[in-house]
């Protein structure tokens, strides 16, 4: 592990004008703009850009003297929603941003920031308020329907406010607040052993994949190597659990078609992949085996042994890639999907759309592929091929990825198989030096970005940025034309997690 | 058409658990039990086995004055010996299995998805004083209620602030290896439909008011279930400034259902828990969470 793509810290100490400067010059030479955060300390707050570039994933920072600055977002639309973010959970103003409604705090934006970072939390009379939604759209016969937060189903709770004039949807607002759980306030102070604990419910249907994120930081910080096995052990968890989401995403998607064989054929297989899991480690979504520094030593040889995996694999394969064709002929099936919900390529290249999102209109950013961690230096991730940007290129492309991951899994197992475990990684001992560390890991839904600083051995902040949060923003810009019909539709294709989102 | 051939193929995978044991419901490890005899237990290492939870699920307590057994499952072996009492609280355990690592002597994975309780009192585990009687007046009392939902319920789910895993295994419970409607079991969109309140996650506080308004426009009456450990503790948030330290702050839960999350054949325990529909015991399975429903069922 020596070409470890993370590097930290690049221009620290710019001022508030020439940082900005810097991050649109970058992001102008095809950076990504990937997340922006503050951290609030006793006497100062550091505002830190997370810009990925074509070989590594690059901070900026800068520190405020005072309690606004000049927004991105006019120039980096991608930083719309991590502005509001900062704005209500730092109390940060971002000057000139077009709204600044709250979006993750129930609540009168900045008198009750809780300041992750270590500056004490100001949330003292954090009362829940029943915030009226805006209106944004006026003209004869519009009106708007919430959907949600409480969902007709089993979802999570997310409120669409869906202004229309009975068909058409030209506009929608998303607030995820409703769920918002403080997420980044419940890493603070814990050890690494703890914070990955809770990495793994930032987003819990894609737990692994955070879970690495979260290491991935610390491991950089620690300048910690992974050796071959464990490198395998991890690929084999994130693997799984991305099967598991996109079978669930198949799933949903059939049912919104009300094809009754094929939601019940895939909701099988989703349940075979997780007892898959649960029977390698005891936790049907893999919690519990990715720590910092490797596996938990428990499951670096798991009991029924690898050889009976391969095979379960093989006949799971065989059994949902067969789903799969029949499914991608049914026509009434496409015919839902087809020009659904398009996301234009231009759009999500600007955005740096992320995941099955940004790569069913062209945007590949693949971490496994393009900068390797783990077990995936030695194994080949293929890229996908993109479609035209709807309901059905982007379902074309999980059926590639789930294939691709059986193939990984086929790579990795025989493998592991036939290797003698050597001292497990994580009994090591090892510590973790004062400072910051990036790590990312390519969930199901994208890339998931952990930037985690560390003081005396303890997280003093954890940015933990889902892919759901980055890609959600997403969803205003994809009904044209759609219908309403076509709602259910394209929010499963996304495949997104609330929880993720909504931090 | 080619999906009628497809629904055939693989024959029926439907589980017939409850009125048939079942190898994933009996082996899925859902829970820690404390040992029945922690000899070891030193008053040295007692610090050690404090700080072994990141959620503080265990806890240890005094020595019972007087060296008297209270009917826990260690009273027998430690009787007159006058040991700290461990004792873990399965409301609280998120299953990290650190535990377990570190001192097998203390803990062991408890296999069976049987972990559905009918008070908050009885998830925690090791040795407990005796509640028998006053668990007998709340089973009553439920028995009494849910008599008229016995053959057929429906089932509102509200998530109040989970990580989202939590969805995923009630989602479960109507893919075709769990099956619910078999069971009369349905979902429902409209609370004014049903009759079991679902509740996932911490309590988030934006979730609050519609919380309490999906309950109130649920005609009586209601039986609340307290899903996953977020939703019986706050988890490992349950000192978040937006979260409670679990619904029960918020609802009168009458069953809580343990896990991280709740495995959906814990769940299904739970949903049969509440109705009295419980089997008394299998014939291989003689663990206390089926006999919990001896008098109702």
């Amino acid at each position: 592990m020596t070409a470890r793509p993370i590097s930290r810290d690049v221009g620290k100490s710019h001022d508030v004008g020439s940082w900005r400067a810097d991050i649109f010059e970058r992001v102008a030479n095809d950076a990504r703009f990937a997340g922006l955060f503050a951290t609030s300390r006793d006497t100062s707050t550091t505002l830190t850009a997370v810009l990925v570039e074509a070989e590594k994933v690059i901070a900026v920072d800068t520190d405020l003297t005072e309690d606004h600055y000049r927004s991105l977002t006019e120039r980096v639309p991608a930083a719309f929603w991590y502005e509001r973010a900062l704005h209500e959970l730092s109390g940060i103003t971002p000057l000139g941003h077009p709204r600044l409604d709250p979006l993750l705090l129930p609540s009168e934006a900045t008198t009750h920031p809780p300041r992750p970072g270590g500056a004490p939390a100001r949330t003292e009379g954090l009362t829940p308020a029943e915030l009226k939604g805006p209106t944004d759209v006026s003209g004869y016969g519009m009106f708007t329907i919430p959907h949600g937060p409480v969902r007709s189903g089993v979802f999570e709770s997310v409120e669409y406010l869906i202004e229309t004039p009975g068909e058409d949807i030209p506009h929608l607002n998303i607030r995820p607040h409703y769920k918002h759980r403080g997420i980044a306030k419940a890493f603070e102070g814990l050890t690494v052993d703890d914070g990955v604990l809770v990495a793994e419910r930032v987003e819990g249907i894609s737990g692994v994949a955070h879970a690495l994120a979260f290491c991935h930081a610390v491991e950089a910080l620690a300048g910690l190597t992974i050796d071959e096995h464990t490198g395998l052990v991890r690929v084999v968890y994130a693997e799984l659990e991305r099967i598991a989401n996109h079978l669930d995403v198949a799933m949903r998607l059939c049912d919104a078609a009300g094809l009754a064989v094929a939601t019940a054929r895939f909701g099988w297989h989703k349940e075979r992949v997780m007892r898959l899991t649960s029977g390698l480690c005891g936790s049907r979504f893999g919690r519990g085996v990715i720590v910092p520094g490797g596996v938990a030593s428990r499951h670096a040889q798991p009991e029924p042994g690898w050889a009976q995996l391969d095979h379960d694999l093989m006949r799971l394969r065989r059994d949902v890639e067969a789903d799969a064709r029949v499914l991608m002929r049914t026509a009434s099936f496409l015919d839902r999907l087809r020009t659904t919900g398009i996301l234009q390529p231009d759009l999500a290249r600007r955005w740096g759309a992320l995941g099955p999102v940004g790569r069913a209109s062209g945007v590949d950013d693949d971490h496994r592929r393009v900068r390797p961690y783990d077990g995936y230096r030695q194994l080949d991730v293929p890229a996908v091929d993109s479609g035209a940007g709807d309901a059905q290129a982007r379902l074309a492309v999980r059926w590639q990825e789930i294939s691709a991951a059986f193939d990984l899994l086929h790579a990795a197992i025989p493998t592991l198989a036939g290797q003698p475990v050597a001292a497990p990684a994580a009994t090591r001992a090892f510590t973790v030096p004062d400072g910051r560390g990036f790590g990312v890991a390519e969930a199901a839904q994208g890339e998931a970005l952990h930037s985690v600083e560390i003081r005396d051995g303890l997280v003093v902040r954890c940015f933990a940025r889902s892919a759901s949060l980055h890609n959600l923003a997403l969803f205003h810009d994809v009904f044209h034309g759609d219908i309403f019909t076509d709602f259910p539709f394209i929010e499963a294709s996304f495949g997104l997690s609330i929880a993720g989102a909504a931090m | 058409m080619p999906w009628v051939t497809r629904g055939l193929r693989n024959g029926v995978v439907t589980s017939r658990w409850p009125r048939h044991a079942d190898d994933y419901f009996d082996t899925f490890p859902a829970a820690v039990d404390v040992n029945p005899d922690p000899s070891v237990l030193s008053l040295e290492s007692v610090e050690e086995i404090d700080g072994l939870c990141p959620t503080g699920a265990i806890t240890i307590a005094d020595p019972p004055p007087d060296g008297t057994t209270n009917g826990g499952t260690n009273g027998g072996a430690s009787c007159g010996q006058r040991l700290p009492q461990v004792r873990l609280d399965r409301g609280r355990c998120i299953l990290c299995g650190r535990c377990v690592a570190q001192r097998p002597d203390l803990f062991s994975w408890a296999p069976g998805s049987d972990t559905a309780r009918l008070e908050r009192d009885q998830l925690v585990v090791g040795s407990v004083p005796d509640t028998e009687d006053n668990l007998r007046a709340v089973q009553a009392e439920l028995a009494r209620r849910v008599r008229s939902l016995r053959r057929s319920v429906h089932i509102r789910h509200v998530d109040a602030g989970s990580d989202g895993s939590d969805e995923w295994e009630i989602q479960a419970l109507m893919n075709p290896v769990y099956d619910v409607h078999r069971l009369g079991i349905f979902f429902t969109a409209s609370p004014r439909h049903a009759d079991i309140l679902l509740v996932t996650g911490i309590g988030s506080v934006g979730m609050l008011a519609p919380l309490q308004r999906t309950r109130q426009a649920m005609p009586d009456p209601v039986v609340v279930i307290a899903a996953g450990v977020e939703a019986i503790s706050g988890g490992l948030l349950r000192t978040s400034y937006i979260g409670r330290a679990g619904i029960g702050e918020v609802l009168d839960v009458d069953i809580w259902v343990p896990g991280s999350p709740a495995s959906p054949f814990s769940l299904l325990h739970a949903i049969l828990l509440a109705l009295g529909r419980l089997p008394a015991v299998h014939p291989q399975d003689t663990r206390a969470g089926g006999k919990a429903d001896e008098g109702s069922g």
